[in-house]
């Protein structure tokens, strides 16, 4: 929860904005989730009890469905994702030395953020770059055929970029 | 006029497409000739990407590979200005030719923003045909006569689907597409969506009106934007054109179409929690019957076919049942699109006539191996599917020869092993996979898949026991009986064919601790060995967590607590020192 800003209105106009698309369906609530994770970056606590009230669709129920999806992340992440790719042509062309290489670099494990907040990595089932195998994303910027070396070097070029 | 065209898919964009665009375009503004640049979907040679096509005045194409921005230069240089190909840098056209593109003759011939592309190479003509000459029975019997099965994977004929849908009476219906393409290493219907999303609306289209549906869906990935950018803009493309909308074509037939993004679940690709996700709710499957032909969507009579099964429609009205039929096998007509991927020195998309066998696809087409070692097995149909091993290569590709091996044809995926792929990881790894995604409503799907990936995990670590293999056998057709969708059915696949054909390897793994292929890390380690070790201290420099050690001209030494096996002091030493065992 973003206890800082939730009060301030700032906070809240993306949330109504984006509310105001609601036609009172529930079919239109995964849509409003991925819409509010877009704004948000991650679905705070907050804004689903926000949710659950204006639409009168239960907490329980949203919450339900953001943990069904993993898309929805109920916990906020780094400023960059790395998703490293671990579909079938990947692992079979390496894709766990990939990993390893990258939370060896950035010193977390797959799911984690680093502590200055720049990087989380994820694991994707299959971005579908397939012939590129083994690849990862940061951010929108897909990369292929690594090796773990590469992988390195990658992150180390895009910190540099950053920096 | 000459015309330069860079493959834009998502490959195409991931191998840096857009910067060889912009090079082009930049060429051809300071060259200030004659020449267009465009863009076009998967040309299905992925594994070449980035990629320049070049077609002339008369239409005669050169497809240039591995282009980077000095090659592109060059390219444009020697064969544009000066009318001179690169010959060295051309692709083999044989990568095309072998195949029979049905479903995918406009992917990679066309820009897939341009709706007049695609009616240059008769989009919507099909649609034409049945809105204008035939009633929708008769359209359902064109689909039946053709004999198309469903391309997703279960391989349900499609004419009956329809029918089935269209003998319930309901003033709503719906038809929904379904492109939640969720098994990894398959790309098929991201491709078409992305390189010809016209095919598949027009599919919608044609089945709407067959089945009396005024409204569809088409449930797309989340993790597809560029697919989902491309058929908003053909959407809104066919809308103005009087494809989509209110009395389409003159015919008094309405029919309007909504995207839905799904939001990462593998089980929504089983129609009944597509359906469900659709709802808002979470995807989880429903007891059939009823039968979604029944009461699918909102509870209203519904149709769902796959992305390819539609880019199929448009071709089997406009040329007919018996010039489908042409192709393929007496059993299964028509074509099958496969994403060739793995260890294969040329994957892509590749689309065969029903009835070729694997060695064809993966040597003929594939080039065989990238790494040069001996074929393994060809797994096929993702987490629901098998691993084939390379003794039965020659079976021929249709539903029936695939599913006596044990595997499936599935949607698409084809995944090429070489000796070096360990199948026992390769069952834990699906297992994995199918265990992470079981919605959790069968109790045999949720907590069988998990007690056989531990079984599984501990055969991987050396911990296996005598009985493991037993006790997989008698999960497996526990959970295939027990389980309500097709997930859990399937599920046991990939561990029950690599049983099958493989069983010494898990046989290696209880009894002698031994993982043969090297794969599984806490069976194997990396050495030094005294006799080849010059000091050179490449691995040690190289080594990224300094488990290395020793000094110059004198024998290394690898810590085995710190080592992580990542095999990079092997594949940086020169004189064959490292080993692994």
């Amino acid at each position: 929860m973003c206890n800082n800003c939730a009060e301030t209105s700032q906070y809240w106009d993306s949330f109504e904005a984006i509310l105001a698309n609601w036609n009172g369906e529930d079919s239109q609530l995964i849509p409003i989730l991925q819409q509010l994770q877009e704004s948000y970056g991650y679905l705070p606590e907050d804004v689903i009890e926000r949710l659950a009230k204006r639409t009168g669709i239960f907490a329980s129920k949203i919450i339900g469905v953001a943990t069904f999806y993993s898309q929805f992340r109920l916990e906020p992440v780094g400023k960059h994702i790395i998703k490293v790719c671990f579909g079938t042509a990947c692992h079979v062309n390496g894709a766990e030395n990939i990993a390893d290489a990258l939370c060896h670099e950035l010193g977390i494990k797959i799911g984690g953020t680093t502590e200055d907040k720049a990087f989380t990595i994820e694991s994707v089932a299959c971005i579908g770059c397939c012939s590129l195998a083994p690849v990862i994303m940061i951010d929108d910027e897909t990369h292929g055929r690594l090796t773990p070396e590469t992988a390195r070097t990658a992150i180390r070029a895009f910190r540099a970029k950053e920096a | 006029m000459k015309q330069l065209i860079v493959g834009l898919g998502s490959c195409g964009i991931a191998a840096g497409g857009l910067k060889i665009k912009k090079t082009l375009q930049d060429l051809v503004l300071t060259s200030n000739l004659d020449v267009s640049v465009s863009e076009t979907g998967c040309m299905g040679m992925c594994y070449c990407e980035p990629m320049i096509e070049i077609r002339d005045e008369s239409g005669q194409r050169s497809i240039y590979g591995f282009v980077d921005e000095k090659k592109a230069t060059e390219i444009f240089e020697s064969h544009i200005i000066h009318g001179a190909p690169l010959t060295a840098s051309l692709i083999d056209p044989d990568y095309l030719s072998k195949q029979q593109r049905l479903v995918l003759w406009r992917c990679g011939a066309i820009d897939p923003e341009s709706i007049a592309d695609a009616l240059n190479m008769d989009a919507y003509v099909g649609l034409k045909k049945a809105l204008n000459s035939l009633s929708p029975t008769e359209v359902i019997e064109q689909v039946l006569a053709a004999g198309i099965k469903g391309r997703g994977g279960a391989g349900f004929p499609t004419g009956l689907k329809w029918k089935f849908a269209a003998g319930y009476d309901a003033e709503e219906k719906y038809m929904i597409c379904n492109a939640d393409e969720g098994d990894p290493g398959a790309f098929m219907d991201r491709s078409i969506l992305e390189g010809d999303p016209h095919s598949v609306i027009e599919g919608m289209i044609i089945g709407g009106y067959a089945i009396g549906a005024r409204k569809g869906y088409v449930y797309a990935r989340a993790e597809y934007p560029i697919a989902i950018r491309r058929l908003k803009i053909a959407i809104a493309q066919a809308k103005e054109h009087g494809f989509l909308g209110k009395n389409i074509l003159n015919s008094g037939f309405d029919f309007e179409l909504t995207i839905k993004e799904g939001a990462g679940a593998f089980v929504c690709g089983e129609e009944t929690a597509l359906i469900e996700s659709i709802e808002g709710n979470r995807g989880m499957p429903r007891i059939r019957p009823p039968f979604p032909a029944e009461r699918g969507l909102f509870q209203k009579p519904s149709n769902i076919n796959n992305v390819e099964t539609l880019a199929n429609i448009g071709w089997i009205i406009q040329k007919g049942a018996a010039a489908f039929a042409d192709f393929g096998t007496e059993e299964s007509n028509g074509t099958k699109v496969f994403a060739l991927a793995g260890k294969v020195k040329k994957g892509g998309l590749v689309e065969i006539p029903i009835g070729m066998t694997i060695r064809e696809v993966v040597e003929t087409i594939g080039g065989g191996t990238s790494s040069g070692k001996a074929l393994k097995a060809v797994q096929m149909g993702g987490p629901s599917g098998g691993c084939i091993p390379v003794e039965l290569m020659d079976t021929t590709i249709d539903y029936k020869s695939l599913a006596e091996t044990g595997a499936i044809m599935g949607s698409g995926g084809m995944i090429v092993m070489d000796e070096d792929n360990c199948m026992v990881d390769i069952a834990r790894y699906f297992l994995q996979f199918t265990q992470s995604e079981s919605c959790g409503k069968c109790t045999f799907c949720k907590i069988g898949t998990k007690r056989m990936l531990e079984i599984l995990e501990r055969i991987t670590e050396g911990k296996g026991v005598a009985g493991d293999i037993e006790k997989l056998e008698f999960l497996s057709h526990q959970i295939k009986a027990n389980s309500l969708c097709g997930l859990g059915q399937t599920a046991p696949n990939p561990v029950l064919t690599t049983l099958q054909y493989f069983r010494h390897e898990y046989n290696d793994h209880i009894q002698k601790k031994k993982c043969t292929t090297h794969q599984c890390k806490t069976l194997i380690r990396y050495n030094i060995i005294a006799e080849n070790c010059i000091g050179c201290t490449v691995c040690a420099k190289k080594c990224p967590v300094h488990a290395i050690s020793g000094k110059v001209k004198e024998i290394h030494h690898i810590n085995q607590e710190t080592c992580t096996k990542c095999g990079i002091c092997k594949s940086v030493c020169k004189f064959d020192a490292v080993i692994v065992e």
